[in-house]
């Protein structure tokens, strides 16, 4: 009997701390769960690249994002007092940091841990708190160092091309003045711009016009500059040759300094009563409008030399395709590369990328402008010696010999 | 002062732009807004000019009875027919909407699908291998136009512990030698587009002011 009951007793006996280890453990657990926090580690900062008008905030996450409904920023203008919240409650916090002197911000998501305070004043001392805020609860950090934003005067993400264009602008000045001084200068020859002649004389040969296409682009393209300057000059070449040169135009602004231009190279070459308005004219600022319209010109009237020189998108290639149908010989220049490939594939001479900015100067050999360009070469001289040496520097350290020695055992 | 004005005027808010893009200054950044503004309203200006150009081109058109001069008809009606239209039952809808929506996208969209046939045509004289540059254009265009398509990623295997397939070969193709020929040109147009603007802005290329010396 005695037994029996020392049997029955041994498993009750083994509930009781078998509860406590239960109890224990839901109660670790309970308390291991996270439990919302003020947020921590709260900064500001003076924002970079900007003129003395922004703080930018940082901090980290309160406690968990189910719990946390906003974040609320508020500011102290100024190096703010001492401040202890005794209390949790929402409203009171409100009401004690208000009669304080501090304002809130603004309100952010609970997955936003910066902020940008925006249209502040540069020197003025600014302080902030973040609180959290779930229910009627809000939990304010510590307030933050006080901190005032400054104005800077350069942008520090432009410094490097700041350097970069003053070097190729002291270049450019150093071999203009070069140049001037009557230092000869060697240019390689471009076989497109070489052509120019021949196929401005071939048109006039044939009895037929010009036709010379400015890109699609507006003035302010540096590709439509650059592609108005070759017009003075092939402009030029057909005034003196007597051939009729047709500009048709995408974009007005273009369409009146390409006029401007034509009409003055006409008058340098002494040939002012050959030009006609009607030559260089508007078509249509629709883009494919504009293809068709060149397009169908060049089937009604077959040009013996189209230019396709500027900027230009998907179209090209129904304009150098049609050109090179109706048998003219055609010579195109884009800094597009995307476009690149089907004006060579379709055109006699393709001026690739930097060659559409040397046109004007290679064909009008003025010594200034030569200067300019050398200054170019010189400049792709300095960016291969950069590259080169950007390769050759991260070889030399001892890390890059491990990974050398790891591959080959 | 009428050949200096032009020049000094394009040195001076050369300068200014320039200054603008290292500066955090909102005095430049406002005159640039302007700029961009006034921009607006020189284009405004110059599609007048424009118009006038297209009118006064097929006018005299249909005047001379050059070839094909019924279709200049048809530019000036739909001219005036849009403008008209837009004047009268505004642009949100009325015939104005209808005729741009029926009329010009599809048009539109006509010229641009025609792309497909010029692209065949013009791979057609790449792509004819008569010499090594050519042949090796065939081989990669190839290479790449199989390994754009799913079954470019089936066609392969693997190679020494590498999986290497047409989708692979294409995009090395892609990524190594044709992305440095393009950074190449880049690097190239960058500087041109720098020497451009630098020589706009100390004056020494004014031929888009319609001067050449």
């Amino acid at each position: 009997m005695r037994s029996m009951k020392a049997v029955t007793s041994r498993p009750a006996a083994m509930y009781v701390p078998l509860s406590l280890l239960l109890f224990l453990i839901a109660f670790v657990l309970l308390c291991a769960q996270d439990v919302p926090a003020s947020p921590a580690r709260v900064r500001a900062a003076d924002t970079p690249d900007d003129w003395g008008t922004c703080l930018r905030l940082t901090w980290s996450q309160a406690g968990p994002a189910d719990q946390i409904e906003t974040y609320e920023v508020w500011r102290y203008d100024g190096a703010a007092p001492a401040l202890t919240i005794p209390t949790v409650a929402a409203d009171s916090v409100d009401m004690l940091l208000k009669s304080l002197g501090w304002a809130v911000v603004d309100t952010v998501k609970i997955t936003d841990t910066t902020f940008t305070d925006t249209g502040l004043d540069a020197g003025s001392d600014y302080t902030y708190i973040v609180a959290a805020s779930f229910g009627a609860t809000k939990l304010p950090s510590e307030p933050t160092v006080p901190v005032s934003p400054s104005k800077q005067y350069l942008r520090g993400a432009t410094v490097n091309v700041l350097v970069a264009v003053a070097v190729f602008m002291a270049l450019v000045v150093l071999l203009v003045e070069w140049a001037r001084r009557g230092a000869k200068l060697f240019i390689r020859r471009i076989a497109g711009l070489e052509a120019v002649e021949e196929a401005v004389g071939r048109a006039t040969e044939m009895g037929r016009p010009i036709l010379y296409v400015p890109g699609l682009d507006p003035m302010d393209e540096v590709a439509t500059v650059a592609a108005i300057d070759i017009l003075g000059q092939v402009a030029k070449k057909a005034g003196e040759y007597e051939t009729r040169l047709v500009c048709p135009n995408r974009d007005p602004i273009v369409m009146a300094v390409a006029q401007q231009v034509v009409r003055e190279s006409y008058a340098s070459v002494g040939k002012p009563h050959l030009y006609q308005d009607e030559n260089v004219f508007y078509v249509t600022y629709s883009q494919f409008g504009y293809a068709a319209a060149v397009a169908a010109y060049m089937v009604r009237e077959r040009p013996a030399t189209n230019f396709f020189i500027g900027k230009f998108y998907a179209e090209s290639l129904v304009l150098a395709e049609t050109g090179n149908a109706t048998g003219a010989i055609q010579i195109a220049g884009t800094d597009s590369d995307a476009q690149l490939p089907f004006f060579i594939s379709a055109c006699d001479y393709t001026l690739i990328g930097e060659e559409l900015y040397a046109g004007a100067v290679y064909l009008s050999r003025r010594p200034l402008l030569l200067g300019a360009l050398k200054a170019q070469d010189y400049a792709k001289i300095i960016i291969l010696v950069a590259m080169v040496l950007g390769i050759i520097i991260p070889m030399l350290s001892p890390e890059f010999f491990e990974t050398y020695r790891s591959l080959f055992g | 002062m009428k050949r200096q004005g032009p020049v000094v005027v394009a040195f001076i808010i050369g300068m200014l732009m320039l200054i603008q893009f290292f500066t955090p200054n909102p005095f430049f950044l406002r005159l640039y807004n302007l700029f961009l503004d006034w921009k607006q309203v020189v284009l405004g200006c110059t599609l007048i000019l424009g118009t006038w150009s297209l009118i006064r081109y097929h006018t005299r058109r249909i005047g001379r009875r050059q070839q094909n001069w019924q279709y200049s008809y048809v530019t000036l009606i739909g001219l005036a027919f849009m403008v008209l239209a837009a004047l009268i039952w505004k642009t949100e809808g009325g015939p104005y909407r209808w005729m741009f929506q029926n009329i010009q996208v599809p048009m539109q969209a006509t010229m641009f699908s025609l792309l497909a046939f010029y692209v065949a045509s013009a791979s057609y004289r790449a792509f004819r291998a008569r010499t090594f540059a050519a042949t090796l254009l065939l081989i990669a265009g190839a290479l790449v136009m199989l390994g754009r398509v799913p079954v470019g990623a089936l066609i392969g295997g693997n190679i020494g512990g590498h999986e290497v397939t047409v989708s692979t070969i294409a995009d090395w193709i892609l990524n190594v030698p044709n992305l440095a020929a393009k950074r190449g040109i880049m690097i190239g147009v960058g500087l041109g587009m720098t020497a451009t603007a630098i020589k706009i802005i100390l004056g020494i290329e004014t031929t888009y002011l319609g001067k050449s010396d």
